[in-house]
């Protein structure tokens, strides 16, 4: 039985789909079979961050529409071996979805693979409210900062109200808490919220904390996810994240201040 | 059950009880059109049922009908009528409208103006039936989030945090056991003595029965630490546990 992932957040711009692309990557890497769908329809950045913008034909909307099969519009990634992206279409918008539609290609991709990751639009309409109805396992995507921290609130409302799980009684949606974008200098200095606050608002189980680091607007840039870089402390966070999501222990690393000799003293063992 | 095309269920509505003590036609048309010339708008439509227990005389067909005639002539919907089981009439039977049992409920006098006593023969009275529903508090496990609202008509308990933006309401008293940091109503019908209380007061507002507090004066008061909001008059109390 496939697991199906959504990583969301309400609000924009903190890293739903960087951490799609890496923790699906990471999950991969792991050997076992996964997708990543972008939910984004009309958007499409998943697979920008994932360098395969060229290889797009068929996308989702294409599928759910019956106008392509699934292996059509399905892309297997050059560098991780089990890892596959359904693209969003960028002619349509969101209501080109629909919950039988999103049900059959969810049902179709379950056969095949062991993780569906949805990535999720911004907001709480209906693109978002599709990327998480199906969804067993939720990832919330949060910055230290309270209206991100407001926003994510809200989304896990609707998790727990609106998901398939939550209508149908079921075992609600197992929910995480990914911090990203974190900066311990500034928390240092009371600029942003620690992680402490963020859990202490929210209450769930925190999965890992990404530093903010340049390695990931690089890694977005090129096109790779930011899991692959051996040098950047935020691809070795995802790792951390990934092992956790997998139920490995972890401790957590890059909350404290750096001090000097820091990447030095990491990349000379 | 889905595919019925009807439910069957129990209903109680407020009737009009005509409790005739002396069986004269004409006086009481003439006194029960005086009575609803003062309040049309209540006995428009009204249901009514016509108690013949307390008659002493016998009661012919002829006259029971013309009552009812007479009642529906004035606007009144008759449902019903009761009579002492023990001298029941024999031509019970071929009544159209339904024979109802002897009542039970106190009745209460609705009388206002008229106080002579031969005004007295015919009396009005209202019956309400009260249903006493008791309201039992509803248990909540999970936080509660932003944008999220939760009302109970007793008591409400929360057993883990309400976040900012939400809103928990209740008729009766609220509980939160974990930060209160959203908005909480408790006595929203006008309940002056519910009250809140928390394990660790940081709402936004509290408000008891109408009256309410702002997190601003809150924090002048107590505040992320565990408490109890009280209504005594018309302000709000802010007391430790």
């Amino acid at each position: 039985m496939a697991k199906i992932i959504v990583v969301t957040s309400g609000k924009g711009g903190v890293g739903k789909t960087t951490s799609s692309a890496a923790i699906g990557t990471g999950i991969a890497l792991k050997g076992h079979k996964t997708v990543i769908i972008d939910f984004d329809v009309g958007l499409r950045n998943l697979d920008l961050v994932m360098g395969c913008e060229r290889r797009v034909v068929y996308d989702f909307v294409n599928v759910i529409n019956k106008e392509a099969t699934l292996s059509q519009a399905l892309i297997k990634d050059k560098r991780t071996k089990d890892l596959f992206i359904l693209p969003a279409s960028q002619t349509r918008d969101k209501d080109a979805l629909t919950i039988e539609g999103v049900q059959q290609v969810l049902e179709d991709l379950a056969k095949e693979f062991d993780y569906i990751i949805c990535d999720s639009p911004a907001g709480i309409e209906k693109g978002a409210q599709m990327a998480l109805y199906f969804a067993d396992v939720a990832i919330v995507v949060t910055n230290p900062e309270v209206s991100s921290v407001r926003d994510s609130d809200r989304i896990l409302g609707i998790l727990q109200s609106k998901s398939k799980r939550a209508e149908e009684g079921k075992e609600p949606i197992e929910e995480h808490l990914l911090l990203t974008r974190y900066h311990p200098e500034r928390v240092a200095q009371g600029e942003m919220l620690s992680v402490s606050d963020v859990e202490d608002i929210l209450a769930i189980p925190l999965l890992g904390v990404i530093p903010e680091s340049e390695a990931v607007l690089k890694a977005s840039n090129q096109g790779t996810p930011v899991i692959l870089d051996e040098e950047a402390d935020a691809g070795f966070a995802y790792t951390d994240a990934v092992d956790r999501l997998m139920g490995e222990e972890r401790p957590l690393r890059f909350l404290e201040v750096q001090k000097k000799g820091f990447m030095k003293r990491l990349l000379g063992g | 059950m889905t595919d019925s095309s009807f439910q069957l269920k129990g209903s109680v509505v407020t009737t009009v009880l005509l409790d005739i003590q002396k069986f004269s036609l004409d006086d009481i048309i003439f006194h029960l059109k005086e009575k609803i010339e003062q309040v049309p708008h209540f006995f428009n439509q009204a249901p009514v049922i016509v108690d013949i227990s307390k008659t002493k005389e016998s009661i012919q067909l002829d006259q029971f009908e013309a009552l009812i005639e007479a009642l529906n002539a004035l606007n009144l919907g008759v449902i019903g009528w009761r009579c002492d089981p023990a001298r029941l009439p024999d031509w019970k039977a071929t009544v159209t409208i339904p024979l109802l049992p002897a009542s039970k409920a106190r009745a209460i006098n609705a009388e206002s103006g008229a106080k002579s006593s031969d005004q007295q023969d015919v009396v009005v009275k209202k019956i309400v039936e009260e249903r006493v529903v008791s309201h039992s508090s509803k248990v909540i496990t999970k936080p509660i989030r932003s944008g999220q609202q939760v009302y109970s008509e007793g008591d409400l308990i929360v057993l883990a945090q309400v976040s900012e933006g939400a809103e928990v309401l209740a008729d009766g008293n609220i509980h939160v056991y974990g930060a209160l940091r959203g908005r909480a109503l408790a006595g929203v019908k006008g309940d002056k003595n519910a009250r809140i209380f928390c394990k660790s007061l940081e709402a936004e507002l509290v408000s008891i029965a109408g009256n309410f507090m702002l997190s601003d004066a809150l924090q002048k008061s107590i505040w992320k630490d565990s408490a109890q909001v009280l209504l005594n008059d018309e302000n709000l109390d802010v007391v430790p546990l």
